[in-house]
């Protein structure tokens, strides 16, 4: 590396790198540079003029967004000189913008509010007619405020380059520019609402937002979202215990700048109309309101009598709760209903890829480790809809780090646009690979993504594959759901005990999974956690005791004995393990009366039960997870602070009866979420909205059987 | 869509002028061009132009909005451009844009209602040694005086512009 | 055609075929000295050509006048990468007129010296930029080439050198900003007419990414003559560091306003007087914007000074692309102020807060000022705003703005407090805050 060169900014004298820009280099010593177009990681702009600095020996001021340190450059960041700059800068902006602040949705949160008190003056001196265009909706999230618009195209940079969607421009000229989408008056885009978190000034705004609070009424609580499996940190803003808005406040989780459709705008579904709120058992036919009480002590009763004479429980855990409330269920069954028929929606073969890696270290890819590897390939996954993180990641990576990403799936994917890329039908990806086989063993790393159709010994072939590349190669086993990992990891398998133990360590034998749970005519009671199976297979037993633990009456639920209404993730404290396999931790933010975390219902139907399942909160339970589950043994501290904390679940074999034909991804579009999705009115409201993208979560296959077609776009040369 | 052979072969040229993968180039002149043709901008325009020249929709119409000649609605058949910048208002320019808004009965960037006449008051055309100029459609007229804008306006409506030199 | 009557007092060097019967024809370019420099320059290296252009002294004639051979030693060899010529004939600068008159009159003269560019940075492709409102010139430009083509003077193996050049046009469709060369640049690769961040420069980041010699229609117009002639004979027409003539576009109140080709350095006030035969109707002399709308304007008794780069730069003005608006006593300032400050508020390009919204203030309030709702706060405010602007824009459009609002006021600073006293309404005046005891 190149020497430091040495400045002085302020009298302070300083080193950076060569090539650092002045106003990371002042930043990085405590030294604030205002601006509104910098953005970090964005291309330069130079645009907005606030970061104006004096330069010694420059007769004109200088832009310290675009200029990089020199040796001996001597700057001055306050000068008189500087701050009258500044000062005319916000006073040119002030000219045109609407003084709305009191109801403006980011008045308190606004960076031109901030920058006109640190640096504007006392009072107007224009006293001219302001331009003036009307609001427009661009999208059933987006609105657009062109007089609030400073034009500092951040927007147009996230949009673009951010998200390689680029759905925003900037039409007209001079003092009437403004920014444009990109059919015509409404967008067709990932309605990801990245340009409303990152403009400075309000106007972007939020449609599920707008109007509803001023900032500091709400709470801000940290949380992970609870649709897909990336793990993107969400922030609620809470508001007498119910949600206002999500959206990336601070940028401290896995996924940084981003945030797709999903984590900002279908929180929605908590406050649905048809929100359980109360117990429900079924009498002479119908299923009827009762309390917690009764409901709990109906459960209990029939579980102990079915316990009692040895009868066939099944059990179906979920996607999307917790670590702790997944560990409990499965011990609950194994320990007090004393089954093995246990399983939930497999998504992905994690334990094929995890018995055919033999618990290697080092070979499971984090989700920040996505930003920095080398290389990356994608293997039937259409990353921007399925896994939006990952694929912002990946995209990030490449455009600031030069790294190259490969694809091979079955239809066209984003990544056509700067990756290698070729169309595979299922089942003919190695065809593909072995043509890349020389290429990709020239990468110095590589981290290979796939998506649900690679399972059972395709998994241990690519393994095979990546090991014969004699280079470090990382895996990523792509999964659908906020907790389908953790579900995994956890133990809700026939066959595996948590931490992918054999199930002979418990002295069980392997018990039905979800399928032949629902098959088996013999069925006593089956008790359904969060999921709802019933939408693809009818229950076979017609005399199965069925209890369902959920947020809704789901096609599942309506078929149930007793409902038990379950508090959503947003609702609850516990920790969620992403598709990297990174923990992280829930916090609780809204309420809903009537509803309980399913932790909570665990134990008080323990109690009912007059089973001793030990202390469960979520902190006690986590901490004998930690002691108990192998990889799970993370610090706390990181946790405990919002970070994320990999796991690494094996160190050996995994012993288990592969089961490929059970790996079914859902196939959500970036606009659909399982049953969780149908009840956001907004990811609705975005399917139904003129020209709308993804549209049919179940994709027709693109490519002709028996064919392949290689398409190289981009040659990494 | 398709345009007139002359043009088809004008786009084709203009194409093949740019270096390899930079088709982008063309989308200022095709733009122009075909508004000369068109009339307008006109979406299927847009489309097309983009198609042309493998850019997005919206990387057209963010050209569009940009370039002062570039319309979206239809122009008169003659569209008259007085300029009034600093040369052209020494010698006269502002009063004969307020003649030519009496005269036509339009104001500015107005179309007369039978679409023959539209008009505009324009920046610099670059006639200021020949001052006040204005453009009828690429034409330049220099040294108009209220009477020459008259007389060219008469030949504008009944049908002798461009017939005779101007 | 001129469009006016020659001057006696001119020296033909560029526009010497300009009267000639079919100017733009090749035929009458080579019976006159034309595509004779490109021969010799083929013999010539690299280092040589531009030695000889430095010798010339010949400046830019698009308004910044920087030394053209410098410019073109900037461009790196053997990158490895395409080089470009691209002319810039997006002539909009307020009271310039004279690349229009090149275009009309002597393409072949244009060609040939992007041919010389091209030949010194073994270029491949020039593209000639030309603001849309001169679709004329395109028709014009294009048969030029179309002739160079046949006879040999553009294509493949140019003259037997083994060398190849192409030639093109390519319009612009209505930006002032345009003019602003990597504007320019970014134009001509389809986008919006928006500044680059500088540096890199065109000269080593240009057209298509690439290094490209980037000259003003004049500059590339007044190469031939000085590889037929020689530069120091070139030098020689004009003052020290201020080499050759320039066409000099006179508009306004004299009485025979037109494009002339003057010696470098010949006197602002001989133009007016000798040149253009005096002031119209025997009017006095009020002031004179020397160098395009955007050079700060001189009064008339800072006139007596030479036409040239330099003499204006002490004069804290600037030749620029060589518009003279000449400006008799009858002149209202305050509405010339106006005209010039709508004329950037309509073309700037927006990229930037201090021009998109300073030249839009600025015009709002000499709006209200012309119509008479001025206050006395407003001068030094129109001032204070051009200083806010100055030097702190983005490209030069927002100095080009303010530099000559600048000007009027501190000039004519009476000529707005006159219009205050005449104004009959009474100041609007700021409502009274009410307190509430």
């Amino acid at each position: 590396m190149a020497d430091p060169v040495k400045f002085t900014i302020d009298g302070q004298e300083l080193q950076a790198a060569p090539g650092t820009l002045l106003i990371n280099a002042a930043k990085k010593a405590g030294i604030s540079i205002p601006s509104f177009c910098y953005y970090d990681d964005l291309s330069l702009q130079a645009a907005c003029r606030m970061c104006l600095v004096e330069v010694e020996k420059t007769p004109k001021l200088q832009v310290a967004c675009t200029l990089p340190v020199a040796e001996g450059m001597v700057v001055h960041t306050d000068s008189p000189q500087v701050r009258q700059a500044r000062k005319g800068m916000v006073e040119f902006l002030l000219t045109n913008h609407p003084l709305d602040c009191p109801v403006c949705d980011k008045g308190g949160e606004c960076e031109l509010q901030d920058m006109v008190f640190r640096y504007g003056a006392g009072e107007s001196r224009f006293r001219e007619t302001k331009v003036h265009v009307d609001e427009k909706q661009w999208s059933p999230v987006v609105f657009y405020d062109a007089p609030r618009c400073i034009l500092c195209y951040r927007c147009v940079r996230i949009c673009g380059e951010g998200l390689g969607v680029s759905a925003l421009g900037v039409g007209n000229r001079g003092v009437v520019s403004e920014i444009i989408p990109n059919a015509g008056d409404h967008l067709e885009c990932d309605e990801c609402g990245l340009c409303i978190d990152i403009c400075p000034v309000g106007a972007l705004t939020s449609g599920t937002y707008r109007y509803k609070t001023r900032p500091w009424e709400m709470e801000h609580i940290g949380t992970i979202c609870t649709h897909c499996s990336n793990g993107c940190k969400t922030t609620l803003g809470v508001r007498n215990g119910d949600i206002i808005r999500a959206n990336n406040r601070d940028h401290s989780g896995v996924n940084g700048e981003f945030l797709c459709i999903k984590g900002r705008y279908a929180f929605d579904f908590n406050e649905h109309p048809e929100r359980l709120t109360a117990p429900l058992v079924r009498t002479n036919g119908e299923l009827k309101p009762v309390s917690w009480a009764i409901a709990l002590a109906t459960v209990a009763k029939k579980f102990n009598e079915l316990r009692a004479r040895n009868g066939k429980f099944g059990v179906i855990g979920s996607n999307h709760t917790t670590n702790e409330e997944n560990y409990v269920l499965q011990k609950f069954a194994r320990q007090v209903l004393g089954t093995s028929n246990i399983d939930h929606h497999r998504t992905g073969d994690v334990a094929t890829l995890l018995d055919a890696l033999q618990g290697r270290a080092n070979v499971l890819a984090t989700t920040g480790g996505l930003l920095k590897t080398k290389a990356a390939l994608v293997i039937d996954s259409d990353l921007a809809q399925e896994q939006p993180l990952l694929a912002f990641q990946l995209r990030a990576n490449a455009r600031l780090n030069k790294s190259h990403v490969y694809a091979i799936t079955p239809g066209p994917v984003r990544e056509d646009n700067y990756a290698k890329t070729a169309r595979a039908e299922l089942g003919k990806e190695f065809d593909v690979l072995d043509g890349w086989r020389e290429q990709l063993a020239k990468e110095p790393e590589l981290v290979i993504l796939f998506g649900a159709a690679i399972k059972g010994e395709a998994i241990r072939r690519l393994v095979a594959f990546g090991d014969s590349l004699g280079i470090p190669v990382k895996y990523v086993c792509l999964v659908d759901y906020s907790n389908s990992r953790g579900a995994s990891d956890m133990g809700l398998l026939p066959d595996l005990l948590p931490g992918y133990q054999p199930i002979s360590n418990a002295a069980l034998e392997p018990g039905l999974n979800a399928d032949q749970i629902l098959a088996d005519p013999n069925l006593d009671a089956l008790w359904v956690i969060g999921a709802n199976p019933f939408v693809r297979q009818n229950l076979a037993s017609r005399r199965a005791f069925l209890v369902v633990q959920d947020l809704f009456l789901t096609e599942t639920a309506r078929h149930a004995d007793v409902v038990l209404p379950a508090a959503s993730a947003y609702e609850k404290n516990g920790t969620v393990t992403n598709v990297c396999g990174d923990v992280q931790r829930l916090s609780r933010g809204a309420k809903t009366m009537g509803a309980k975390p399913d932790l909570e219902i665990f134990a008080l139907l323990a109690r009912e039960m007059r089973a001793d399942l030990g202390v469960l909160t979520p902190e006690a339970v986590f901490s004998e997870i930690r002691s108990a589950v192998h990889g799970y043994d993370l610090p706390l501290l990181v946790l405990e602070t919002g970070g994320a904390a990999p796991t690494a679940p094996v160190n050996g074999r995994v012993l288990f009866q592969a089961k490929p034909e059970l790996i079914r991804s859902a196939g959500n579009t970036l606009f659909t979420s399982g049953t969780l999705g149908r009840y956001s009115q907004m990811l609705n409201s975005v399917m139904e909205a003129p020209g709308a993208l993804y549209q049919d979560p179940h994709k027709e296959p693109v490519v002709q059987p028996g064919s392949v077609q290689v398409e190289t776009i981009v040659s990494h040369g | 869509m398709t345009f007139s052979p002359e043009l088809e072969a004008r786009f084709t040229k203009l194409l093949a002028s740019y270096p390899p993968g930079r088709t982008r180039s063309a989308v200022v002149p095709m733009l122009l061009y075909a508004q000369d043709e068109v009339g307008a901008v006109t979406q299927e325009v847009v489309e097309e132009v983009a198609r042309r020249c493998s850019v997005t929709p919206l990387q057209v119409d963010e050209v569009i909005g940009y370039y002062s000649m570039l319309h979206r609605k239809p122009l008169g058949k003659y569209h008259v451009q007085v300029c009034t910048n600093i040369a052209c208002q020494a010698l006269g320019g502002e009063q004969l844009f307020e003649h030519a808004c009496r005269a036509l009965r339009l104001g500015n960037k107005e179309v007369s209602s039978d679409g023959l006449i539209s008009l505009e008051e324009v920046e610099c055309i670059g006639a200021c040694s020949w001052a006040p100029a204005i453009q009828i459609n690429y034409d330049f007229h220099h040294f108009v005086t209220p009477e020459r804008f008259d007389q060219l306006i008469s030949a504008l409506r009944d049908g002798s512009y461009g017939r005779k030199a101007s | 055609m001129r469009y006016n009557d020659p001057s006696p007092l001119e020296v033909r060097v560029i526009s010497q075929r300009f009267d000639l019967p079919d100017p733009a024809s090749i035929d009458t370019y080579l019976a006159n000295e034309g595509y004779v420099a490109i021969r010799k320059v083929l013999g010539m290296t690299p280092e040589a050509i531009i030695e000889e252009l430095k010798t010339s002294s010949l400046r830019g004639r698009g308004g910044a006048g920087f030394p053209t051979g410098m410019k073109w030693s900037f461009v790196p060899r053997n990158t490895g990468k395409p080089t470009y010529i691209i002319c810039n004939s997006d002539e909009s600068e307020p009271g310039t007129c004279k690349d229009r008159l090149l275009m009309e009159n002597d393409p072949h003269q244009l060609i040939e010296g992007m041919l010389i560019a091209g030949w010194t940075i073994k270029s491949n492709k020039g593209y000639i930029f030309i603001r849309g409102e001169y679709r004329y010139l395109i028709d014009i430009v294009d048969r030029a080439i179309a002739e160079a083509y046949e006879r040999g003077y553009l294509g493949k193996n140019i003259l037997g050198s083994g060398w190849d050049f192409d030639v093109y046009t390519h319009t612009g469709a209505g930006a002032y900003e345009c003019g602003e060369e990597s504007a320019l640049l970014e134009s001509l690769e389809g986008k919006r007419g928006v500044p680059r961040l500088k540096p890199p420069f065109p000269a080593v980041v240009g057209a298509f990414q690439s290094p490209t010699i980037l000259n003003n229609c004049e500059t590339f117009s007044s190469v031939p003559v000085i590889f037929r002639n020689g530069g120091a004979w070139y030098a020689e027409l004009g003052t020290p560091k201020n080499g050759g003539t320039r066409l000099v576009c006179v508009s306004g109140h004299v009485n025979k306003p037109g494009v002339y080709e003057l010696p470098m350095g010949f006197p602002i006030m001989r133009i007016i007087h000798e040149v253009c035969g005096g002031m119209r109707n025997g009017k006095k002399l009020k002031a004179v914007i020397p160098g395009g709308s955007s050079s700060p304007v001189l009064r008339a008794d800072e006139c007596d000074i030479p036409y040239d780069f330099d003499s204006l730069a002490k004069a804290k003005t600037m030749a620029g692309s060589g518009g003279i608006v000449v400006l008799d006593e009858d002149t209202d300032i305050v509405a010339v102020a106006l005209r010039t400050m709508k004329f950037y508020a309509h073309e700037s390009c927006g990229w930037c807060i201090p021009c998109r919204e300073g030249t839009t203030w600025l015009k709002k309030i000499l709006t209200r000022f012309h119509e008479g709702g001025g206050l006395p706060s407003d001068i030094d405010l129109i001032g204070e705003l051009a200083g806010n602007m100055l030097g702190r824009t983005f490209c030069a459009l927002g100095d080009a703005a303010a530099m000559p609002t600048g000007g009027f006021i501190t000039k004519f600073r009476g000529e707005f407090e006159e219009y205050l006293n005449r104004q009959s309404a009474p100041e609007p005046a700021a409502p009274e805050l009410v307190s509430i005891a």
